[in-house]
């Protein structure tokens, strides 16, 4: 059934139809079970997750294909809503399970499930050896139907289903390993986290219904306009709480502290949930409602500033890290905040653009660090201890630290390419795919008329090159540190290249994020005939929004803030990105890295960074240390002290009285006649 | 009723009567109460019961014949308490070879 006649939009769903909706959600569900239920039931027995997994995601891959090709066949100007059952119906309020198929859903389902289908093929080597592998798998397959319920969601509560749901999931696999304390810890406190930003999410559902008597995404994005004030209070409140919902779900301050310690999780997940896909959600959200975002200038204000403050903010950060997956973890937060600047100021195809290159590149780096921490910890554990997971032993220290790599291209070749391949998209090298995607998020927040946001992302553009070059040097160049310094020969031994199972993988991406970014060619330099092939693929999705905001004099100027075109800046950020880069290797290499063990605290600003702007410290005597103790003060004086009392002083009062009459008993027979006589004068004194 | 009509329907031996029953159930409540062996204990108590018994007999001169038939329930149901608390006392004799009732502490709780 078709809701888009309700909307009123004229033309709506011409010529396409989707092809077995149902079957997108049903076979990573499928996969789920099927997985789940072999975790208790042949646990040892790894034939069957190895082929459910990657196969539940690859058919639901090839329905997205089939339904993309042939949406691209046709002529969609609206959304096509597939109801598959009717929900929640109640008075006024009624929800179905809808499935919204357009443009924007049908890119985000091709990302998530062939994204999602290379991680699930590379998972099979990289859990090889977990005793947990079916329980991975499950829950692997139960996120990606969550991640497409999300994005197919045609309403904001089934959305947000999906929303909780890949919630659920991320906690899942964060504390996949859950013997492990603080690993567990880690899952906790992604879930804390996000609930703070879904009471923002949810209050704004409430707002909205309140406002427009639906939850649907069609009748509400068309009847906005008409609805609410442009930049009234109603719509600033029901954006900012959703954007408190993205800050959650996609990690921008404040809430950004849950994604570095998210690593705790299999570096196939960090790959899959932590960067290319669930982060990806508040983006995702905002481009979903971008007609309310341009309805409140006010909104979009703020999250282009949290969105540039984030890049910046994590990208200095991530220079001073060592661990591989906790730079990468905040480069992600760092390529998220310019996804948000991208979204914020206005430009909501470049924020996708971006989203979607960099689900390729960012996916390329974690599944390439997964190999080094991979080949690393199976070298100091001689090849086989059986636990594929990566995680140090005490003899020799951690293999996600990039104190204990180094040299690895003698090592590990294929991987040692596909990382470059990586490293140059995300720092925006050209022809690679972050170059395109970032490079037109700079260009448009200065075209907007955001002179300062432009000058950070610029900035952050330069720190991005730097910490991945950095990145690259001290794991693949110099000389090995796995074994100490000079222990290349012992090294040489025991490092290998990972299996074709997780370098094949590699290489597609590898592939993607070369060609990822040619799907939207800026106007100003026309080297293909792709040229804004995504902008006007995304168009009729954000029209309205663009409509909205040129109504209101928010039209780019095609000039940035400090003059030149956009081929110009084009070129500038090419070279201020092969500059760090070529810098950052050249500084860099000549210097010895001490390893891990020898490694002294830095000092000065570097160890603020280093700390992570203690941030976290900050987190722990603002908000946790003065909750404990409130919490302890509710537990001692109301919980213990007057409810225990209470129960407690009935218990004493009733004993208390027991033992008063109890004394009156003497088991004298004589003071029973006593009191049998009082008794009776009693009652002859009461009665005459 | 006054006191002189009361004393004009049961007559003179009537008043010697109740006088008797009021003085005789006296005697057995003070030897129920500070007596310590059982068997006096125990007889003060059919003191009592006679007692009662002689004034509800003095009264059935007022009242009619109900009160000596009660009288008769009364003696009947006091043999049968005779029974039952002298076997009771003989038992507790058996066990503690007294009836010094304040040697015995076992009615509480």
């Amino acid at each position: 059934m078709s809701l888009t006649a309700l909307a009123g939009q004229e033309g709506a769903g011409a010529g396409f139809h989707p092809v077995f909706p149902w079957l997108i959600l049903a076979l990573p569900l499928l996969g789920a079970a099927v997985n789940g239920l072999g975790a208790f039931l042949w646990r040892d027995d790894k034939r069957i997750p190895t082929i459910v997994g990657p196969a539940a995601l690859l058919g639901s891959f090839a329905v997205v294909l089939v339904n993309f090709i042939g949406m691209s066949g046709a002529e969609l100007h609206g959304a096509e809503v597939v109801r598959l059952w009717s929900w929640i119906v109640s008075g006024d309020l009624s929800i179905g399970v809808d499935l919204q198929f357009d443009q924007l859903s049908m890119l985000m389902c091709m990302i998530v499930t062939g994204v999602g289908s290379l991680i699930h093929i590379y998972s099979v080597g990289y859990m090889r050896d977990d005793p947990g592998y079916s329980r991975y798998f499950s829950y692997l397959n139960l996120f990606v139907f969550f991640m497409l319920v999300l994005v197919l969601g045609a309403s904001f509560p089934l959305m947000f289903v999906g929303w909780e749901g890949v919630g659920l999931c991320s906690y899942l696999l964060i504390g996949f390993w859950y013997e492990n304390r603080e690993y567990a810890n880690a899952g906790k406190k992604a879930f804390i986290m996000n609930r703070i930003g879904d009471a923002g999410f949810l209050v704004a559902m409430f707002l909205v219904f309140t406002a427009f008597g639906t939850l649907d995404f069609v009748p509400v994005l068309a009847a906005a306009e008409g609805t609410l004030a442009y930049g009234g209070a109603l719509v600033t409140g029901i954006t900012l709480l959703l954007f408190l919902g993205c800050t959650g779900k996609s990690a921008q301050i404040p809430l950004h502290t849950w994604l570095p310690d998210a690593m705790a999780g299999p570096t196939p997940v960090s790959a899959l949930i932590h960067a290319a896909t669930m982060v990806t959600a508040g983006v995702y959200l905002i481009a979903r409602t971008s007609v309310l975002f341009a309805l409140s200038p006010v909104s979009q204000g703020v999250v282009a500033a949290v969105g540039a403050g984030t890049a910046l903010f994590a990208a200095s950060i991530a220079i001073r890290q060592y661990d591989i997956k906790k730079v990468l973890a905040y480069s992600t937060i760092s390529q998220l905040g310019y996804m948000f600047l991208a979204v914020g100021v206005g430009a909501f195809t470049a924020g996708v653009f971006h989203l979607m290159t960099h689900a390729f590149f960012k996916a390329l780096l974690f599944l390439g660090a997964g190999a080094v921490i991979h080949a690393v910890h199976h070298a100091w554990a001689h090849g086989d201890d059986g636990h594929g997971d990566g995680h140090g032993d005490a003899h020799h220290g951690d293999p996600n630290d990039m104190r204990n790599h180094g040299g690895l291209r003698k090592f590990m070749p294929r991987t040692f390419v596909f990382m470059w391949v990586a490293t140059l998209a995300i720092a925006g090298v050209p022809p690679l795919a972050g170059f395109f995607s970032k490079d037109e998020i700079i260009w448009y927040s200065g075209a907007y008329g955001y002179p300062i946001l432009w000058g950070v992302a610029l900035a952050t553009a330069l720190l991005t090159a730097v910490y991945m070059a950095r990145l690259m040097v001290m794991t693949f160049h110099g000389g090995n540190r796995t074994f100490g310094h000079g222990g290349d020969a012992e090294a040489g031994r025991r490092l290998h290249e990972v299996p074709a199972v997780m370098w094949a993988p590699l290489a597609v991406l590898a592939v993607l994020s070369v060609v990822g970014g040619w799907a939207n060619i800026p106007e100003a330099l026309p080297l293909l005939p792709t040229v804004e092939w995504l902008h006007h693929w995304l168009e009729p999705v954000f029209a309205p929004a663009i409509a909205v905001k040129e109504a209101h004099g928010f039209s780019p100027e095609y000039r940035s803030p400090v003059g030149g075109g956009e081929a110009l800046w084009a070129g500038i950020s090419a070279a201020i990105a092969i500059a760090a880069v070529v810098g950052t290797v050249r500084a860099l290499s000549p210097k010895p890295v001490p390893t891990e063990a020898e490694a002294v605290a830095p000092t000065g600003f570097a160890r603020v960074l280093h700390d992570k702007w203690y941030v976290d410290e900050l987190y722990d005597r603002a908000i946790v240390r003065p909750s404990l103790a409130l919490w302890r003060a509710c537990w001692r004086i109301v919980d213990a002290g007057i409810i225990d009392g209470a129960v407690n002083g009935a218990g004493r009062a009733a004993r208390l009285l027991g033992w008063a009459g109890g004394q009156l008993q003497t088991g004298r027979v004589t003071t029973y006649l006593v009191a049998f006589m009082l008794g009776a004068l009693l009652v002859l004194g009461v009665l005459s | 009723m006054s006191e002189a009509g009361m004393a004009g329907a049961l007559g003179l031996n009537g008043l010697i009567a109740l006088f008797v029953s009021a003085i005789l159930f006296s005697i057995g409540v003070i030897g129920v109460l500070l007596r310590r062996n059982a068997i006096i204990v125990f007889m003060c108590v059919e003191l009592m019961l006679n007692a009662a018994n002689l004034s509800l007999v003095a009264f059935s001169r007022m009242h009619g014949i109900e009160g000596q038939i009660f009288v008769f329930f009364v003696m009947a149901v006091a043999a049968a308490e005779a029974a039952v608390g002298l076997a009771i006392i003989i038992a507790i004799f058996r066990h503690y070879e007294v009836v010094d009732l304040d040697r015995f502490r076992l009615l509480k709780w």
